[in-house]
C-alpha cells in the first residue's frame, strides 16, 4: 500500500468533476420538488440526456451541440411525466418510475451503434494568470465550461427562489396549492415549467458523464446517479447550497475510495465501494436535524375543482 | 338612490347534479356593510366566487359603478378593487408574513418596503403583526389578521369577508368590528358572509338572504329579530333543544397534570391540563380553533398516548391504552374532521359503522367480518339519526356534510357510550340538523353519560352544557357551571384579545 501515490491536487480536481453530474441532477429535481411535484424519473431523464448528448456530439463533432440536444432530450422526456401527472392526474410515484424504466430501455435502444466510440473532447477553461497559479489553478480554474455552469445553476436557483417573486410563486405553488390557485395563480403551468427544468438539468447531467467524465457510451451508464440526487435533495432539505456540498461530498468519497482501492489500501473493496453511500447520507441526515421541513403539496395531485 | 357599487343581475351557476346559485339578484352600496346569510350549502360561496373572479356564471351579470364587469381571473378581480379574506384560510405555513402578502398583491413592493408598509397599516388598524413571522406558528387570530391586512394593502373599494369570526375570541370579534367599522367610515363597501344572526345584527347595513341558491328575501337587520332572520334561512320554525334537569353521579373521567407535544409541526401541545367529567354531565370546551383541541381529542381517543396516570376512567389509568383498549372500556370519541379522520371517505357506510362498532357491537369473530350484523348496525343508525342517503352501502363521500357528520355522531351515541367526547359535533351542518345531534347528546347525558363537547360556536356550548372551560395554547382554564357565565368572562377563559387593539385614528 502507497498513500503517496494519491496526489491532493488532482483528487480534489477530480472531485469537482466526479460530483457534477449528480450536483446538475439534484438541482433540477430540488426545483421541481419545491414546486410541489415528485419526479422519480431523474434517472431515467439522466440516461436519455447522456445518449441523446452523446449522439448529437459524435454526429456533429460539437461536445456544446451535444449538451443543448442532452437538455432537450431530458426535457422531452420529462414532458411525458407532465402529461402523466398534471394532465391525466396520474400518481406521481408510479409515473416516475415508469420514467426510469422507459428512459433505460429507450436509451439502449437509441445507443447501439454508438458503442466504443469516442465523443469529441469539450477541452478546459484556460484563464491566463489565475489557471496557473500552483494548487488552486489546478484546483479551481482547470475545468470544463459544464461544471461551472453546474455551481453557477446552484447559485442561481438559490437566488431566484430566494428573492425573486418568481422563486417565491413556485415555493407557493409547493406549499399549498389551493391556496395558490385562490389567488389565481396557474398551479398547472408553474409546475409545467419546474418539470420540464428539472428534465433539461437532469438530461445536461446525464451528458457530463457521457461526454466529460467517461467519456464513452455504455448501456446503464447513469448507474443510479439519479437516485442519489433524489436522495441528495431530501437529506440537503431543499436547500440548494446543502445540494451542493452533499455532491462535493458523494464525489470526494468516490473518488477518495477509488484512490485508495488504487492504492491497495488493506479495507475490502466492498467496503470502499459503499462508503461514498453512507458518509454523505449520514452527514446531510445530521445536516437536516433542523426544522425545515418538505413542501407541504409535495406529490399531491391537484385538480382545480371549481 | 345613487348607482350601486356592485349589482348582481339574475346570477346562476349550476353544477351537475345541483344549482348553487339560480337568479340571484342584489346591490351592494357605496360604503355598506351587507350581509349574505343562508345556510351551509345555501350557495354563499360559490356567489362570492363568482364576484371575486374564481367561478364563472352560467348567466347573469354583474355591474361595477354601472360598468359590465365579468372578472376572468381573480387578478382582475384585484385590480378593479374587490378583495377577499377567505373562510379556510389561503395562507401558506411555511412562509412568513411579508411573503404571503406579497403572493397576495399585484405588484408588491421591495420586501424592506412591504415589511414596514405592512407595520404601517396593522398599526393603523390596531392588528399588530411582525411581517417576518412563519406563518405556520401564528394563532387563528393572527393568521386572520394576515389575510385583512393584504386586503388592506390594496385598498380594495369591495372587501369580501367569508365567516370572518367563526375563528376568533368574543374580544377579537369586538375589535373587527371596529376595524371594519373604520372601514365603511372611509367609505369602503363590505359583503360580510357568517350564520351568525347576532354579529349580522349589529354590524351590517343590509341583509341578502339566500336558501337553496335562491334569494328568499332582504331585510334590515337592526330592525329583525334574529328568530325571523333564523326562520328566513331555514324556511321553517326551529326547535330548540330541550334539556331537563340532571343529577350527576361520581366522576367518570379524571384528567390530571395531562402534558403532550403536539404529533404535527405547527400543532399546538397540551400543557398540564386538568379536567374531571361526572356521569351525566356535558363539558363544553371552548376555543379558538388550534389552541389544542385536535391534541386534546386526540389525546382523549388514545391516538395520542400519555402517561397511564394522566387519564382515569373510573378510577382505572387509561393513558397508556390505545383507542381499540379504550372503545371496549367505554370510552369513545367522534372527531372534527368528518373525511379522512371520523370516516373513510371512499368506504361504504356499512365498512364505516365497523371501523369503530366492531368492538363494542360484537361486529367481528376471530378475525371474520359479521357483514350482515354490521349492516343491521349501519341501518340502525341511519334510521335513528335520519341521515339522508339510499342506503348503508353508498360511500361515505357521496353524503353531503351534514348528513355524514349525523352518521358519525349517531355511529358513537348507539354504542352506548360511559364517556363520550366530541369536537366539533355540529360543524358545517344546517340548524335543523344541529337541533337534532344536540338533542341526541343531551338525551345520552341524561342517561348518564359523561359527554365532552369541544366546539368552536359558543352559542352550541352555553346550549348544551352543563360546565365550560376553554383551551388556550394548549392550556385549559378551570371549569365553571355555565349558568350566570358572562360572554366577558367567557372571552378572558379563551384569553383575551390575544394582544389586539381597538383601531387607531
Amino acid at each position: 500500500m502507497d498513500l503517496s501515490e494519491i496526489n491532493p491536487v488532482l483528487l480534489v480536481a477530480s472531485l469537482m468533476v466526479a460530483a457534477t453530474p449528480l450536483l446538475l441532477a439534484a438541482i433540477g429535481e430540488l426545483v421541481v420538488e419545491k414546486a410541489g411535484v415528485l419526479n422519480l424519473g431523474v434517472e431515467g431523464m439522466m440516461i436519455v440526456g447522456a445518449i441523446s448528448g452523446f449522439a448529437i456530439s459524435v454526429e456533429t463533432g460539437s461536445p456544446w451541440l451535444g449538451f443543448i440536444a442532452a437538455a432537450i432530450g431530458g426535457a422531452v422526456l420529462s414532458l411525458l411525466f407532465v402529461l402523466l401527472t398534471q394532465f391525466a392526474l396520474a400518481n406521481q410515484v408510479a409515473s416516475g418510475l415508469a420514467l426510469t424504466l422507459f428512459g433505460l430501455g429507450f436509451s439502449a435502444l437509441m445507443g447501439q451503434s454508438y458503442v466504443g466510440v469516442k465523443p469529441p473532447s469539450m477541452g478546459e477553461i484556460h484563464i491566463p494568470i489565475i489557471s496557473d497559479i500552483p494548487v488552486i489553478g489546478p484546483v479551481l480554474f482547470q475545468h470544463d465550461p459544464i461544471l461551472y455552469l453546474g455551481i453557477a445553476l446552484t447559485a442561481a436557483v438559490w437566488a431566484v427562489l430566494k428573492y425573486t417573486r418568481v422563486g417565491l410563486i413556485l415555493r407557493a405553488v409547493g406549499e399549498n396549492h389551493d391556496a395558490a390557485h385562490a389567488l389565481g395563480y396557474k398551479v398547472i403551468k408553474i409546475r409545467i415549467m419546474a418539470i420540464l427544468f428539472g428534465g433539461a438539468c437532469a438530461g445536461l447531467g446525464g451528458a457530463y458523464i457521457s461526454l466529460i467524465r467517461v467519456p464513452q457510451w455504455t448501456e446503464g451508464m447513469t448507474a443510479g446517479v439519479g437516485w442519489i440526487a433524489l436522495a441528495l435533495v431530501v437529506f440537503a432539505s431543499w436547500k440548494p447550497w446543502r445540494a451542493l456540498l452533499g455532491a462535493y461530498l458523494f464525489g470526494g468519497i468516490t473518488v477518495l475510495q477509488l484512490n485508495l482501492q488504487a492504492a491497495g489500501v488493506a479495507i475490502p473493496v466492498e467496503y470502499l465501494a459503499m462508503s461514498p453511500y453512507i458518509i454523505t447520507i449520514l452527514v446531510l441526515v445530521i445536516l437536516s436535524a433542523d426544522k425545515s421541513s418538505a413542501p407541504a403539496s409535495l406529490g399531491r395531485i391537484f385538480h382545480a375543482s371549481h | 338612490m345613487t348607482t350601486p357599487l356592485l349589482s348582481l343581475q339574475g346570477l346562476t351557476k349550476a353544477y351537475p347534479g345541483v344549482v348553487a346559485n339560480d337568479q340571484v339578484s342584489f346591490d351592494i352600496g357605496e360604503g355598506e356593510v351587507h350581509a349574505l346569510l343562508g345556510e351551509n350549502g345555501a350557495g354563499k360561496s360559490t356567489l362570492v366566487k363568482m364576484i371575486y373572479g374564481l367561478v364563472k356564471p352560467d348567466s347573469g351579470t354583474m355591474l361595477l359603478r354601472g360598468q359590465t364587469y365579468a372578472p376572468p381571473e381573480p387578478r382582475s378581480a384585484r385590480a378593479d378593487g374587490i378583495a377577499m379574506v377567505f373562510q379556510h384560510f389561503s395562507l401558506f405555513d411555511a412562509l412568513n408574513v411579508a411573503e404571503n402578502i406579497a403572493l397576495g398583491m399585484e405588484n408588491p413592493p421591495a420586501m424592506g418596503d412591504l415589511a414596514s408598509r405592512i407595520r404601517e397599516v396593522s398599526e393603523t388598524y390596531g392588528l399588530p403583526l411582525d411581517p417576518y413571522r412563519t406563518v405556520g406558528d401564528l394563532s387563528a387570530g393572527e393568521r386572520q389578521r394576515v389575510e385583512i391586512i393584504r386586503c388592506l394593502l390594496q385598498d380594495p373599494k369591495l372587501l369580501i369577508m367569508d365567516e370572518p369570526t367563526s375563528v376568533l375570541t368574543p374580544q377579537e370579534v369586538e375589535i373587527l368590528f371596529e376595524t371594519l367599522n373604520k372601514l365603511r367610515s372611509e367609505g369602503t363597501s363590505i359583503l360580510y358572509i357568517s350564520h351568525k344572526l347576532e354579529e349580522i345584527r349589529t354590524l351590517c347595513d343590509h341583509a341578502t338572504i339566500l336558501r337553496l341558491g335562491k334569494n328568499v328575501g332582504e331585510c334590515v337587520p337592526s330592525e329583525t329579530s334574529a328568530r325571523d332572520m333564523a326562520e328566513m334561512m331555514v324556511g321553517s320554525t326551529l326547535q330548540t333543544p330541550e334539556r331537563s334537569g340532571r343529577e350527576f353521579g361520581e366522576v367518570a373521567l379524571d384528567v390530571t397534570g395531562l402534558s403532550v407535544p403536539s404529533p404535527s409541526e405547527f400543532g399546538t401541545a397540551l400543557r398540564n391540563v386538568h379536567m374531571t367529567v361526572r356521569k351525566g354531565e356535558v363539558l363544553g370546551i371552548g376555543g379558538v380553533a388550534g389552541n389544542g383541541q385536535d391534541e386534546l381529542l386526540g389525546v382523549l381517543s388514545g391516538e395520542i398516548l400519555t402517561t397511564a396516570d394522566a387519564i382515569k376512567f373510573n378510577g382505572q389509568s387509561i393513558g397508556k391504552l390505545g383507542p381499540t383498549a379504550r372503545r371496549k372500556l367505554g370510552v369513545l370519541t367522534a372527531p372534527e374532521e368528518r373525511l379522512g379522520h371520523a370516516a373513510a371517505p371512499d368506504m361504504t357506510l356499512t365498512e364505516n359503522a365497523f371501523l369503530t362498532g366492531s368492538v363494542r357491537e360484537g361486529l367481528e369473530s376471530n378475525g371474520f367480518l359479521k357483514w350482515s350484523e354490521t349492516k343491521v348496525f349501519a341501518e340502525k343508525i341511519i334510521k335513528a339519526f335520519d341521515v339522508r342517503t339510499p342506503g348503508p352501502e353508498n360511500a361515505a363521500r357521496s353524503l353531503s356534510g351534514g348528513n355524514l357528520q349525523k352518521f358519525v355522531i349517531g355511529r358513537e351515541v348507539l354504542q352506548n357510550p360511559d364517556v363520550l367526547v366530541v369536537n366539533q359535533p355540529t360543524w358545517g351542518v344546517d340548524a335543523a340538523a344541529a337541533a337534532s345531534i344536540r338533542q341526541a347528546i343531551l338525551d345520552l347525558a341524561a342517561n348518564g353519560t359523561a359527554v365532552i363537547c369541544i366546539s368552536q360556536d359558543l352559542d352550541e356550548l352555553m346550549e348544551i352544557s352543563d360546565s365550560f372551560a376553554a383551551l388556550n395554547e394548549g392550556r385549559l382554564s378551570a371549569p365553571r357551571l355555565t349558568t350566570g357565565l358572562t360572554v366577558d368572562e367567557i372571552g378572558l377563559m379563551m384569553g383575551g384579545a390575544h394582544g389586539m387593539e381597538v383601531a387607531h385614528v
